[in-house]
């Protein structure tokens, strides 16, 4: 069953529903001892700070810069240490116990070969692989899969996790679709977009907007709003991940899955530490130890990448957040990654070495890394992944190394 | 004198969202005078109606129910074991509200019930089915200006399904066979149609009244029920000050006596359709609103529907909620006068009406301070963004979230037409939640900047600004459609 159809009232009943329609679909073989591995791709749209999410802490423009949302060596809210030069955010905790593990590894100071700010395009590059926006009809992890030999394939089916399956798994390999029985409400930084247009236009659906939400925030969040409007977030991210690794986890169940996650278009009242986006990194932290658990004893066959569009800017701006940047940081992780370390070519935040005075600039082609991944985890050779999945990028060499031997 | 009439640029903006339900994101986009494109819709040959074989009539479907109803006793226990156990959902989300079956169904399907699955409940079957055929009518029209004429006189004239079985499982054919075939007709075929539709028989009682001097009202010493005749004065024809008396009410009451639906007997004709039964006919000569009637039987009820339709309170009335839909919550009395000269002048013809307001200057140059009412957000964010409406039941539910569950107004009214009724903050805030939830479900990533210029060609700055800043596709579509532009027609 495809999700490109209408989902049909059996998937909203949840999880039984789509392992229903996983058993319709080819059974995977699999041959006791071989090779099964998992990989998951989760998209973080609305473009990931990088540098408050993994703080380049050695760098001694970053304090200076990026302010109120760096993060810190010392404190209350420390940075958990990586090396000697970066700290990860203190809310991906078990992100950072696997790194201990050398289970997971962050790539800095990376991004696609996009090079202007819109979210849309952005992610269209992102997600479909394409040089270029605007040629949407299929996205790079779809691609993979067609690349894979026949025997391989027929093994495999593809999780997209959403009413709308990520673009970044759209296209003629078929593929199985789930969602969460909710949504979710609407976020707050959603509602706040929303005020702000009606400020501008329409006065009385502003009070109504406000009231709505104001009466809603007092029934069922008393007083702890801030708090649990994250909540929401986060249980939201976790029951995504819950139950695409129940059904990865099946004999019979999907292998490859895609996510995506809304909400990092921090604009405003980012924080560093705490706050805005140390919520959401809090509930991407939760939904990778979800797959840890969930997946079982796959976890050791299993690779978590989790990319962003691209970065913020490196200095704050007048609302505490950061505008549309260049570079970020890719996350992977999973007990097939051959982790315990950042990888980064730094480039200095120094006004010279910034992208068009502003941006983190990338020195890593976000292509190379999910190149290596797709060769080293899932055995795509070299042409396929330079012709195929990523077109255009013949010139852009796999990155060796990610996934443990 | 009036002056010479010079018209205001017609805008497609105006066309589909004042006339219309909204531009829509799939199929040709549409060029050339908005007008003449508003006036090709009303000239299809079929315009207005739903040709679809297998939706049942009215006989067919209470028959149905008939049927249903007697073999289901044991079934209606069952399920009303499994909803006292607890099988209904947890407290649900918008969200989840929406993308989830209605309870009824929701039983039949569950994995707690039985083995052998009963047979699906027919009442909700149809309902959902006549549901699906009004949406694909609506999600399919060019432009939408005969289905919101569809809606309106829908409304205009309601029943309620909350009534009960009977009135839920034809509410779709009620307005399939009373409302359709006279949206362009006269207002007098249409109010017959209507008043004598089982649907209305048995939402405003009339059914069972009996007069009380008939045969069967000194047999079963039952009598007079003046729902219908009361609301066929207030609400369908006269208005509230349309100048009659409680005695018009009670007289009218008597000549409608002996206008029911046949049973399941089907004693007095065929089962499920409306019949004259003369044995409940309080008989003789009636005076009602300064006339004298002395017909027989059926011909009686019918000349006074007759005399109602053509009445200037009913073409005063008829035109001001006419233009209270369309233009304003406050229509100039200039507009409203001109409708009610229209359909003075025509005998109630609905389909110049129609006309005359697609030619009326005002309504092309009103600004847009009207809020779409839920069915009309619901069916242009559907259109707006190519969504898949196969399964109505979603819109369904999406309309009942809001405040307008599908033809189950909350009296015989019906919906409210002025902005106020649909600006409450839970309105607005179940607005956002719904149009937050369908801007996840909008496949293809169509462009924002390509939608946003095919959809709201005229938006405003600031929202342009908030679709094209929004960090996502899902994010700028929802955007889009919780905007002033597109909220407000």
């Amino acid at each position: 069953m495809m999700l490109s159809r209408h989902p049909s009232r059996r998937e909203f009943f949840g999880l039984s529903g789509s392992v229903f329609a996983a058993a319709n679909l080819p059974r995977w073989a699999s041959a006791s001892g071989a090779r099964d591995p998992r990989l998951v791709v989760i998209v973080l749209r609305g473009a990931l700070d990088g540098l408050s999410a993994v703080g380049p802490l050695g760098d001694p423009d970053y304090a200076d810069l990026h302010r109120e949302l760096a993060l810190q060596r010392d404190g209350a809210h420390s940075a958990l240490p990586l090396d000697s030069f970066f700290g990860l955010n203190p809310a991906m905790k078990a992100f950072g116990q696997l790194y201990a593990n050398k289970q997971a590894l962050v790539v800095h100071a990376t991004a696609t070969n996009y090079r202007e700010r819109s979210h849309f395009d952005g992610q269209d590059v992102l997600e479909s692989g394409m040089p270029t926006p605007g040629r949407t009809e299929s996205g790079w992890l779809n691609r993979a899969i067609l690349a894979l030999p026949v025997a391989e394939r027929a093994r495999g089916g593809a999780l997209a996790v959403g009413y709308v399956p990520p673009l970044v798994l759209r296209g003629q390999a078929p593929v199985l679709g789930w969602a969460p029985a909710e949504l979710g409400p609407p976020t707050d930084d959603f509602v706040g977009r929303l005020a702000s247009l009606y400020d501008h236009g329409d006065k009385e659906l502003a009070r109504a907007l406000r009231a709505g939400f104001e009466a809603d925030r007092m029934i069922n969040r008393g007083g702890m709003n801030a708090l649990k409007a994250g909540g929401d977030v986060v249980d939201q991210m976790k029951k995504a991940a819950t139950g695409a690794a129940r059904l990865m986890n099946a004999d019979d169940g999907p292998r490859i899955a895609a996510l995506a996650f809304d909400g990092w278009d921090t604009h405003v009242a980012e924080g560093g530490a705490t706050g805005r986006l140390a919520q959401l990194l809090g509930g991407l932290d939760e939904a990778i130890a979800a797959f840890e658990t969930g997946l079982g004893p796959a976890w050791k066959q299993t690779v978590i990448v989790a990319i962003t569009e691209f970065g913020r800017t490196v200095r704050v701006n007048g609302d505490s957040g950061c505008d549309h940047g260049t570079a970020s940081v890719a996350f992977l992780a999973g007990g097939a990654v051959a982790g315990g370390r950042v990888i980064a070519d730094w480039p200095g935040l120094k006004a010279i070495n910034l992208y068009e005075k502003r941006d983190l600039k990338p020195t890593t082609d976000l292509r190379a890394v999910l190149k290596g991944v797709l060769a080293d985890h899932l055995g795509l050779g070299t042409s396929k992944l330079g012709d195929a999945v990523f077109p255009g990028s013949a010139n852009v060499t796999p990155m060796t190394g990610l996934v443990a031997a | 004198m009036a002056p010479v009439m010079s018209l205001p640029q017609a805008t497609w903006s105006t066309a589909y969202n004042r006339f219309g339900f909204g531009a829509r994101r799939l199929g040709a986009p549409l060029a050339g005078d908005p007008r003449e494109a508003i006036e090709a819709e009303l000239s299809e040959p079929a315009a207005g109606q739903i040709r679809n074989a297998e939706l049942p009539s009215t006989p067919q479907a209470l028959v149905t129910l008939y049927e249903y109803s007697a073999s289901q006793a044991d079934e209606r226990a069952r399920a009303d074991a499994l909803r006292s156990a607890g099988v209904a959902m947890p407290t649900p989300t918008t969200a989840a509200l929406m993308l989830s079956p209605p309870v009824s169904e929701s039983i039949m399907d569950s994995k707690d019930a039985r083995p052998q699955k009963p047979a699906p409940n027919p009442v909700v079957r149809i309902y959902l089915a006549e549901a699906k055929a009004r949406l694909d009518a609506a999600c399919g029209a060019p432009i939408g200006f005969v289905e919101r004429l569809v809606a309106f006189w829908s409304n205009h004239f309601c029943v309620s399904a909350s009534k009960g079985q009977n009135v839920r499982i034809t509410a779709g054919a009620f307005e399939r066979e009373a409302i359709r075939p006279f949206v362009l007709g006269r207002f007098v075929d249409m109010l017959q149609a209507v008043e004598r539709h089982p649907a209305m028989q048995h939402y405003l009682d009339n059914a069972q009244s009996v007069g009380p001097n008939s045969r069967a009202g000194q047999n079963a010493k039952r009598g007079l029920n003046e729902n219908l005749a009361r609301e066929i004065l207030e609400l369908h024809t006269l208005g509230v000050n349309g100048g009659y008396t409680q005695a018009d009410v009670t007289e009218f009451a008597r000549v409608l006596t002996g206008w029911t639906v046949v049973g399941r007997e089907g004693n007095l004709g065929e089962p499920g359709a409306f019949v004259f039964n003369a044995n409940a006919h309080e008989a003789g000569p009636r005076d009602l609103l300064g006339r004298h009637y002395d017909q027989d039987g059926r011909a009686q009820g019918e000349a006074v529907l007759a005399d109602l339709a053509a009445s200037p309170a009913t073409a005063r009335h008829i035109s001001e909620k006419f233009a209270r839909a369309f233009v304003a919550d406050s229509p100039s009395p200039t507009i409203v006068g001109r409708l009610a000269e229209v359909f003075r002048k025509t005998g109630g013809d609905l389909g110049a009406m129609a006309h005359a307001l697609v030619a009326d200057k005002d309504a092309w140059s009103a600004p847009p301070t009207q809020l779409r009412d839920p069915w009309q957000m619901l069916v242009a964010a559907y259109r707006a963004l190519g969504l898949d409406h196969s399964d109505a039941n979603r819109v369904v539910h999406a309309m009942t979230l809001l405040g307008m569950p599908l033809w189950t107004p909350g009296g015989p009214n019906g919906f409210p037409d002025a902005t106020d009724a649909w600006l409450s903050p839970e309105g607005v805030k179940t607005r956002v939640e719904i149009a937050n939830m369908l801007g996840r479900l909008t496949k293809e990533a169509p462009r924002p900047r390509d939608l946003l210029e095919r959809i709201l060609p005229d938006a405003a700055e600031s929202t342009r600004e908030a679709v094209l800043r929004a960090e996502s596709g899902p994010q700028a579509y929802a955007l889009m459609i919780l905007s002033p532009e597109f909220q407000r027609r």
